[in-house]
């Protein structure tokens, strides 16, 4: 697939990344290179071999479901830029 | 024109685990801002998740109780987006392979069966909240919910009625209460529903543009919402308008549905399989363990009723509505020998569906908290079926029982309740209400059958209750004959 300016743009708005024009024309090189190996990649028969969600080929460690942490409110909200009645405080947001 | 409304629901199910899917938190409800998130819930740097066995344990309750497939291995998959209430910037969920797939859903609407099939139930972590009236400019973060272990159950778009909706909501609110996997209080929102609904002439195969209405934490409110949206939607349509796909959300105060947002700007999650966590894998041992620790089902339990004990339906299904009004059923059966076994199951069903769930009704009281024991209701049934006591003083009796007295016998003791049978008794009763009663008498003579029942009354009344009526009638017709 051909990556085009916009699709640089629309990346980077979803990943919350403010991008000048420059950096997009910048970005787009080195990103095509990625969509080129793919490319390459996708040339190899992979019929026979299962799909991988992980580098690592082990299952998941569990838990037993027991309260561990204890409540540390106050240092953890200790380097908060603003908070009030233990909330964090944020610019305001309406979805 | 007829048009057909078509329904599917997710529903969110929060897992009742003492700790968070992915960290040692605690789930407890209504604690201080805040004061239940930890590192790993706010996404700290360097933190990982490690996952909660007891919420797969009830994610495979789940999918063993609707016969539904269970995917040995499934994967984790974060699911982009930002939002304060999401520290991470993405929610870990369950996206290819969720660990229940399939399965299915059997209720009764109308008295007519109705089986929905499940698409997926997948295990996911719950986000924070968010408050925005408070604070001036600025919304307040409490990350205390994120990371409570859900189960999202998604059906298939098999319903077709507002009332079929809320009938399936009510049989998987009961199931996830019924084999202990959530503890199903939908004011604390332990219970979530978002309905898909589109609407299509009667007929049609295709399926209509379909908008989602978001968390409606009420049955009453899931019903109310679908009749809006449904309505709504086939008067678009009919005033030759299109349906545009959307999130909405439901305003109970109003009672209409209005747009959150459309397909164009809706989230583009990038899934993709979250590096954090390693695939889950179930062996057949856990399985084994899982299906063998299950209560027997409300459906199996149903059939047991109707053809063991030949309850009807409507009785057998008030008692199935919930593990504690079925426990509460059987050990009270289980005080009666085999002779009286059938009798006795439908006086404890006619007391259960009466007396006693208008009383816990009351009090806000469920099966398992009721003050008249099961031991106690065996023992007033038995007076009951040996002719002790009448309907009306086994009334009374419930009531002493229910206002704490603990023994049957004693109570018919001391308060003299014991029916008469003596129809001699009865009789000089009977002699002294004819004697008074002249005119009722004549009345009834004459051909005016009201006069008994009056008559019968004015027994009853002399004999405080105490006479069985039927017996009563019949020596006043002798008499009067």
């Amino acid at each position: 697939m051909s990556l085009s300016k916009q699709d640089v743009k629309n990346a980077a708005a979803l990943a919350r990344i403010e991008i000048t024009d420059q950096e997009v024309e910048n970005a787009l090189g080195p990103l095509k290179n990625v969509f080129t190996l793919i490319k390459e990649m996708e040339k190899l028969n992979t019929e026979e071999v299962e799909p991988m969600a992980h580098a690592q080929d082990i299952s998941t460690r569990l838990r037993n479901d027991i309260v561990t942490e204890r409540d540390q409110r106050e240092a953890l909200q200790a380097n908060s830029p603003a908070i009030e009645k233990g909330l964090f405080l944020v610019p305001k947001v309406i979805d | 024109m007829e048009w057909e409304t078509v329904i599917g629901i997710e529903t969110h199910v929060q897992l009742s685990t003492q700790s968070k899917i992915f960290s040692g938190a605690s789930t407890g409800f209504g604690a201080a801002p805040n004061a239940h998130a930890c590192e790993v819930d706010l996404a700290l740097p360097g933190v990982l998740p490690v996952l909660n066995k007891e919420a797969v344990d009830k994610a495979l309750r789940f999918g063993i109780a609707t016969q539904a497939t269970i995917n040995q291995r499934s994967i984790f998959a974060r699911k982009n987006y930002f939002y304060p209430d999401l520290p991470k910037g993405y929610q870990i969920s369950q996206l290819e392979i969720p660990i229940v797939e399939g399965g299915s859903l059997t209720f009764r609407v109308d008295g007519i069966e109705k089986t929905i099939n499940l698409t997926r139930a997948h295990l996911e972590e719950d986000a924070g909240k968010s408050l925005h009236e408070d604070f001036l400019n600025m919304s307040g973060i409490d990350l205390n919910r994120a990371g409570t272990p859900l189960l999202e159950i998604v059906s298939e778009p098999e319903m077709r009625s507002s009332t079929e909706a809320v009938e399936y909501a009510k049989t998987l609110h009961a199931l996830v209460r019924w084999i202990g996997i959530c503890d199903g209080n939908m004011q604390e929102g332990n219970f979530r529903c978002d309905a898909n609904v589109s609407v299509r002439r009667k007929g049609d195969n295709a399926l209509g543009t379909r908008r989602e209405i978001k968390n409606l934490n009420s049955f009453r409110f899931l019903q109310q919402a679908i009749e809006y949206e449904a309505r709504w939607q086939i008067e678009q349509i009919e005033d030759g308008l299109p349906i545009v796909q959307a999130t909405i959300l439901f305003d109970s105060d109003s009672g209409e549905t209005r747009l959150m947002r459309t397909k164009e700007d809706a989230h583009d999650y990038r899934y993709f399989p979250d590096p954090d966590l390693l695939p889950l894998v179930i062996d057949d041992d856990w399985l084994v363990t899982v299906r063998s620790s299950l209560p027997e089902l409300p459906k199996s339990k149903a059939k047991r009723y109707q053809s063991e004990l030949e309850l009807n339906g409507p009785d057998v299904a008030s008692l199935v509505s919930t593990l504690e009004a079925a426990t509460y059923f059987e050990s009270t059966l289980a005080e009666f020998d085999k002779k009286t076994t059938t009798a006795a199951a439908k006086l404890i069903a006619n007391w259960m569906n009466g007396e006693i769930a208008a009383s816990l009704n009351r009090t806000q009281k469920d099966f398992s908290e009721c003050p008249v024991s099961p031991l106690m209701l065996s023992k007033l049934i038995t007076r009951t079926l040996d002719h002790t006591l009448s309907t009306k003083l086994a009334r009374l009796v419930f009531e002493e029982l229910w206002a704490g007295a603990v023994s049957v016998d004693a109570i018919i003791k001391e308060q003299g309740f014991t029916q008469i049978s003596d129809s001699v008794e009865i009789e000089s009763y009977v002699d002294q209400v004819i004697a008074q009663n002249p005119q009722q008498v004549e009345d009834f003579r004459a051909g005016k059958n009201k006069a008994l029942n009056s008559l019968v009354g004015q027994v009853m009344k002399l004999t405080k209750g105490k006479a069985d009526p039927t017996q009563v009638n019949e020596i006043l017709k002798a008499k009067l004959a």
